[in-house]
C-alpha cells in the first residue's frame, strides 16, 4: 500500500503534554482551587519538614513560661505545661496529614479491588458486598470510627486504621458503581475481542477510567479523616501525649477555655483550614477533570 | 473460492431467555467462509445478523443459549476453553464494531491501545510494538502516523478512529476479520474510504472478511457472496452479482425494491409491509409468510428448507422468483 502521509517528526508523548497543559490552564482559572492547593501544599511541607520548621520539639516544656502570651520567644504562646504552641501545631500537622492520607490510601487499597470485583462479576459476590456496604454505611462514620478505635486501643496507628475502615464502604460503593457503568462501555467488548482476559479488562481498561473519580473522592475523605483524627484524639483515642496532634491540643485546651481561649483557637483554625483546603481542591479537580467542562 | 473453507458454521442457533419469555434470535444458520473471501450478511435490524457474528467469537451474554458448531482451523470455537479462545480472538479472528466513537478506551493513546494487542499476542517489546503500530497506522492510511500514535482517541475524528480500530484488528495479521456495520456510524464520504480500505486489506493481506450491514449498496460494492437473513433464518445465499441480478426470495426482492435509484422517479419507494417478527420458538412455517404477497396454505404449514435454484444460489422459499416466472 502506498504511503500517502508525510511523516512529521514529533517529540514523544505530545498528546499527553497537550492534555496536561489544558488541565493546568483550566486549573489556573479557578482561584479557589489554586488557593486550596497552596494551603494543602503548605500543610504537607509543614508535616514533612516539621523538625526543621518547629522552634522546639513537641514535648519541650518551658516551665518559666506557662500559659504565656505570644512573644518573640513563643510566637503563639505556650500551654499549661509550657509547651510551645507553634511547635506543637507544626508537629501536629504531621499526625493530621499522616492520618488523613494514610487512612484514605488504606481504604482505597482495600475497597477498590473489592468494589471492582463485585461490579465486574456481579452475581452473589456483588449482592453480598453491596448489602454489607449498605449496613456499614448505615452507621455514622464517626460512631463507627470511635467504636473501632475503642476496640483497637488508643494510638495513632489504630486511629488511622479505624478511620480507614470507616471509609472503606464509601470507596467500595464508588468503585462498584463506576465498574458497573464502565463495563458496559464499547471498548470493553472491543478489548475482549482482541483477546484480553478479565484481569486486563479490570486493571487496564476499567481502573484507569475511574481514577478521576477516586482522586476527587480522596480529597473529600482526607479532610473527613483529619477531622476524625481530631475527634478521636480529643476523646483520648488517638495520639498519645507527649506527641502532638491538633485534636490532642484541643483536648488539652479545653480546661483553659475561659483563661486562654487562643489555645483552642489555633488548632481549631488549623483543622478548619486543612479540611477546607482539601475540599476546595477536590471541587476544583472535579470540575477540571469533567470532560464536559469547556473552560 | 472452492478451497477448503476457513470458517465453517453449522446449524448455529441462539436463544435468549428474557424476562418476557424466550427469544429465538438465530435459527439453524449454516455457512462457510473461504480464504480471501468477502461474505456479506444483510438484513433488517433485529434479523439476527449481529447476534450471529457475536456468537462466532462467543461475545454473547451468559443468558444466550448457543448450539451448533463454528469450526475454525479444525477446532470448534463454541467448545473451546477460555484461554485458548483468548488466543484466537484478536490473533486469528478480529472484530470491528459499529461505534468507532466509543470503542477506543479514552485514557490511552492510540499507540498504547494497538500496542497492547501486539504485546499480548506476539510478545513484542514496547519499542517493537510502537514501531509496528506506526506501520499499521500507515497501512490504514492515517496521515502523520508518527504523531498520531501518541494521540488520544478524543483527538481523532470518527473516520480516523474507525481506521484505528481496523489497524488494531489487523495488528496480528488475522485470517478472518468480522466487521459489524463498520460504516454505519460514519459520513457517506468517510464510508467510501473505509470500504476502499477493507477491499485493500483483502487484496494485500488476503484476510477473509465477514461484513455485516443493512446497507445493500455496501454489500454490492465489496462482497463476493451475500447471505440474506430474516427473523433469525438464512433465507437466501448467492454470489453478489447473481443476487442483485436475479433475487429469488420475495424478501430479497422487497429489499432491493426499497432502494432509491437515481433517475427513476417514483411517488414512493416500495416497502415491505409489516415488520420483522420477534420469534419465541422456531416457527413451523415460513417466517416471512405474514408479510409475503405469495403466501398460501403451504407457507403457513411447512418450513421452507434451503434449496439450490441454481448452482451456488440457495433460497428458502416455496415460491422463488424464477419458478413463479416460469409458471406464469
Amino acid at each position: 500500500m502506498s504511503v500517502v502521509a508525510q511523516d512529521v517528526e514529533a517529540p514523544l508523548a505530545v498528546g499527553r503534554n497537550r492534555r496536561f497543559r489544558l488541565l493546568r490552564k483550566r486549573f489556573l482559572r479557578r482561584p479557589m482551587a489554586v488557593a486550596g492547593l497552596v494551603v494543602v501544599l503548605g500543610f504537607v511541607i509543614m508535616a514533612i519538614f516539621a523538625p526543621l520548621l518547629a522552634p522546639y520539639s513537641a514535648g519541650h516544656t518551658d516551665f518559666n513560661a506557662v500559659l504565656a502570651h505570644p512573644s518573640s520567644k513563643h510566637l503563639l504562646g505556650t500551654d499549661d505545661l509550657g509547651h510551645d504552641v507553634l511547635s506543637r501545631l507544626i508537629w501536629g500537622a504531621r499526625a493530621s496529614m499522616l492520618v488523613g492520607v494514610l487512612s484514605t490510601v488504606l481504604a482505597m487499597v482495600v475497597a477498590v479491588p473489592i468494589g471492582m470485583l463485585a461490579g465486574y462479576y456481579r452475581g452473589w459476590l456483588d449482592t453480598v458486598v453491596a448489602r454489607m456496604t449498605d449496613v456499614l454505611l448505615a452507621f455514622p462514620f464517626l460512631i463507627l470510627a470511635v467504636g473501632l478505635a475503642a476496640i483497637l486501643g488508643p494510638s495513632l496507628m489504630n486511629a488511622t486504621l479505624a478511620l480507614g475502615i470507616g471509609t472503606v464502604p464509601v470507596f467500595i460503593r464508588i468503585a462498584r458503581g463506576e465498574t458497573l457503568a464502565l463495563r458496559e462501555e464499547d471498548y470493553v467488548p472491543a478489548a475482549v475481542l482482541n483477546g484480553a482476559n478479565d484481569a486486563t479488562i479490570i486493571f487496564r481498561h476499567i481502573l484507569p477510567n475511574m481514577t478521576n473519580t477516586l482522586l476527587v473522592q480522596a480529597t473529600l475523605t482526607i479532610p473527613a479523616a483529619i477531622v476524625g483524627e481530631a475527634i478521636l484524639s480529643f476523646l483520648g483515642l488517638g495520639v498519645q501525649p507527649p506527641a502532638s496532634s491538633w485534636g490532642t491540643m484541643l483536648q488539652e485546651a479545653e480546661p483553659y477555655l475561659t483563661q486562654a481561649p487562643r489555645l483552642a483557637v489555633y488548632p481549631g483554625l488549623a483543622i478548619v483550614f486543612a479540611a477546607l483546603a482539601f475540599n476546595v481542591l477536590g471541587d476544583g479537580l472535579r470540575d477540571i477533570l469533567d470532560p464536559r467542562t469547556t473552560r | 473460492m472452492s478451497a477448503e473453507p476457513l470458517l465453517e458454521v453449522n446449524d448455529l442457533s441462539v436463544r435468549f431467555e428474557t424476562d418476557e419469555g424466550p427469544l429465538q434470535a438465530v435459527d439453524r444458520v449454516s455457512f462457510a467462509l473461504a480464504p480471501r473471501e468477502v461474505l456479506g450478511i444483510v438484513g433488517e435490524s433485529g434479523c439476527g445478523k449481529s447476534v450471529t457474528c457475536m456468537s462466532l467469537v462467543r461475545l454473547l451474554p451468559e443468558t444466550a443459549r448457543v448450539s451448533g458448531s463454528v469450526v475454525f482451523d479444525g477446532v470448534d470455537l463454541l467448545a473451546l476453553g477460555m484461554r485458548r479462545l483468548q488466543r484466537v480472538r484478536g490473533r486469528q479472528i478480529s472484530y470491528i464494531f459499529q461505534e468507532p466513537m466509543t470503542s477506543l478506551n479514552p485514557v490511552f493513546t492510540v499507540g498504547d491501545q494497538i500496542g497492547e494487542v501486539l504485546r499480548r499476542h506476539l510478545g513484542l517489546s514496547r519499542r517493537a510494538a510502537r514501531r509496528r503500530v506506526v506501520e499499521l497506522l500507515e497501512l490504514v492510511r492515517i496521515p502523520a502516523p508518527k504523531r498520531r500514535v501518541d494521540e488520544f482517541p478524543h483527538q481523532l475524528s470518527g473516520g480516523m478512529r474507525q481506521r484505528v480500530m481496523i489497524a488494531m484488528a489487523l495488528a496480528c495479521d488475522p485470517k478472518v476479520l468480522i466487521a459489524d456495520e463498520p460504516t454505519t456510524a460514519l459520513d457517506v464520504t468517510i464510508q467510501a474510504g473505509i470500504l476502499d480500505l477493507m477491499r485493500e486489506v483483502r487484496e494485500e493481506l488476503g484476510t477473509a472478511i465477514i461484513l455485516v450491514t443493512h446497507n445493500l449498496g455496501v454489500v454490492a460494492d465489496i462482497a463476493d457472496r451475500v447471505i440474506v437473513m430474516y427473523a433469525g433464518r438464512k433465507v437466501e445465499e448467492a454470489a453478489s452479482e447473481e443476487l442483485f441480478a436475479a433475487p429469488q426470495h420475495p424478501y430479497t426482492v422487497g429489499l432491493l425494491g426499497a432502494i432509491p435509484r437515481p433517475g427513476e422517479r417514483r411517488e414512493r419507494l416500495e416497502e415491505i409491509p409489516g415488520r420483522v417478527p420477534a420469534v419465541a420458538a422456531p416457527l413451523q412455517r415460513c417466517v416471512f409468510a405474514d408479510r409475503c404477497r405469495y403466501s398460501d396454505e403451504v407457507t403457513l404449514t411447512q418450513i421452507p428448507e434451503l434449496r439450490p435454484v441454481r448452482p451456488g444460489h440457495l433460497v428458502a422459499c416455496f415460491h422463488p422468483e424464477s419458478e413463479r416466472v416460469a409458471a406464469a
